[in-house]
């Protein structure tokens, strides 16, 4: 079947970019991925002979490895090149690197950086397809994605439905990115976390809940935790690990009120047990933590395949086809 | 472009009656698995399986997408929408014969094959086609051909069924290409 309209897109940077209607194709298309995982050989031809370059300047095991797995089981070649965190990384060395890299002939780039706005200014050097895998505060699309697609195998119908995004807001692409994907797809948002790590800049369509409370009172479908990132203790976002547990997090009590209402539990990962959520959580019937692991490769793979037809609109293969 | 009828609805329903037998005597000691590709072979499968059972067989039914494995898919200016396939039985050992409306080049069926095999090892695959119109590119014929039709390699030849385009015929385009 030909003939979708796939818009010819180089680059996934933020959820912004994109179009209701184009969050609805990549979705859909990460459904038959998904079911490919049930099949002995996993892995299809599509990307063969493309080369997927994971460029990490921060550190990442988990998206690093779920983008590593999608490339390879669309047959596509991996190359991983990490940089340490350490090094002071300046604007005329990234440039460096990707021009470097460029001439290994890459199709894809995979890029990671503490900085927003890196992805996008490495996107407009480079002819490679550039995915943003996390930069800075800013954006985390494929994460949003994958979230959204999680999220629909519950509900099917997604608008109308309420999701809760509870935690460190200020310094959370995640967040961010999952704001813009559910607001797109008619899911009603709000946001709960210590007065200091919620922003003032938050989308308008954003409901903001100061309690636990108000959190049970808002009643969402899903309630999504985010990581606390331990180092943000030190400056001093909140007074400690336990009043955080106290205040924000899915405490014993907390848990049996979201259980008997049946609600869903996303979380990001890796997981913080004892501060975002207590040990139970882990093993309830609607935590769809590793079912978000699981749809990741999915979703990624759903990615690569949606920029597909730019690689050859650039003129990078080398290959004497055609 | 000049638009020609080759084959009428009954002459369509007579290809499938003759297909069907030619299989029955083949399988009607054996078990057997009819894959349809997307979408029309999807609908020549289903039409085979329909008389098949008729006549007393049970085979098994399967639905092939091949997008994933086309040799032609960074040369697409838009991306196939990828439906799915659903392979509900165990490849390993199988009969298979894939099903497909009509055999051109013969790359489709090459995908359609390294998708089945990526299943499994069959212990057989067959291929039954409801129009030829020759112009091969890989050596690869059909077990089971409902008609053949000799065309140009600018031509377009199409299947139509009642399921998918309300009526059964097969349609020959010729001429100045489609505009």
């Amino acid at each position: 079947m030909k003939g979708s309209a796939t818009p010819n897109r180089k680059d996934l940077l933020t959820i912004g970019d994109l179009e209701t209607d184009e969050i609805l194709q990549i979705l859909d298309a990460a459904i038959p991925f998904k079911d490919l995982f049930k099949r002995s050989v996993k892995k299809v031809p599509t990307l063969r002979g493309k080369t997927v370059l994971n460029l990490f300047y921060e550190p990442s095991t988990r998206t690093r490895s779920s983008f590593e797995i999608a490339a390879k089981r669309l047959s596509a070649d991996v190359i991983n090149f990490s940089v340490s965190t350490s090094s002071v990384v300046k604007g005329e060395s990234i440039l460096d690197t990707i021009d470097t890299l460029q001439s290994m002939q890459v199709d894809y780039m995979i890029v990671r950086h503490s900085v927003s706005g890196v992805p996008e200014y490495i996107a407009r050097h480079t002819p490679a397809s550039v995915l943003n895998a996390g930069d800075g505060h800013h954006a985390h699309p494929t994460q949003a994605l994958l979230d959204a697609f999680t999220f629909r195998e519950v509900f099917p119908e997604m608008a109308g439905k309420k999701i809760v995004v509870a935690g460190d807001i200020l310094h959370s692409r995640v967040a961010r990115s999952v704001f813009e994907i559910m607001h797109k797809l008619g899911v009603q948002v709000a946001a709960f976390g210590p007065a200091t790590l919620v922003p003032r800049t938050i989308p308008d369509h954003v409901t903001i809940l100061d309690s636990f409370d108000a959190v049970l009172e808002f009643n969402p479908d899903v309630l999504y935790l985010l990581r606390l990132q331990l180092e943000r203790q030190k400056a001093n976002f909140f007074p400690s690990m336990r009043e955080y547990h106290a205040r924000y997090g899915v405490t014993t009590e907390r848990f049996a009120t979201l259980k008997d209402r049946g609600t869903w539990i996303m979380h990001p990962g890796p997981v913080n047990r004892g501060v975002e959520l207590v040990d139970d959580v882990m093993t309830y019937e609607r935590t769809l933590i590793n079912t978000q692991v699981e749809n990741g490769i999915a979703a990624r793979m759903a990615v690569l395949y949606h920029l597909t037809p730019q690689v050859k609109a650039r003129g990078l293969e080398v290959e004497g086809t055609s | 472009m000049q638009e020609n009828v080759l084959y009428t609805p009954d002459e369509v329903t007579a290809a499938i009656t003759r297909l069907t037998e030619e299989i029955f005597l083949h399988y009607k000691d054996r078990p057997l698995a009819l894959v349809g590709i997307q979408t029309r072979g999807v609908v020549l499968a289903d039409r085979l399986n329909a008389s098949l059972t008729q006549k007393g067989l049970h085979p098994e039914a399967g639905i092939l997408d091949i997008s994933l494995y086309r040799d032609d898919l960074s040369n697409m200016a838009a991306l196939p929408k990828i439906m799915g396939s659903e392979i509900p039985f165990e490849v390993e050992g199988a009969s298979i014969i894939l099903c497909d409306d009509v055999l051109y080049t013969g790359r489709t069926i090459r995908a359609a094959m390294n998708v089945l095999l990526d299943y499994g090892r069959p212990e057989r695959i067959e291929l039954a086609v409801l129009a030829d119109r020759g112009h091969r590119e890989l050596p690869i014929a059909p077990t089971y051909c409902g008609f053949t039709a000799s065309t140009e390699k600018s031509d377009y030849l199409r299947v139509h069924f009642e399921e998918t385009d309300q009526m059964d015929q097969v349609v020959h385009y010729s001429g100045e290409a489609k505009s």
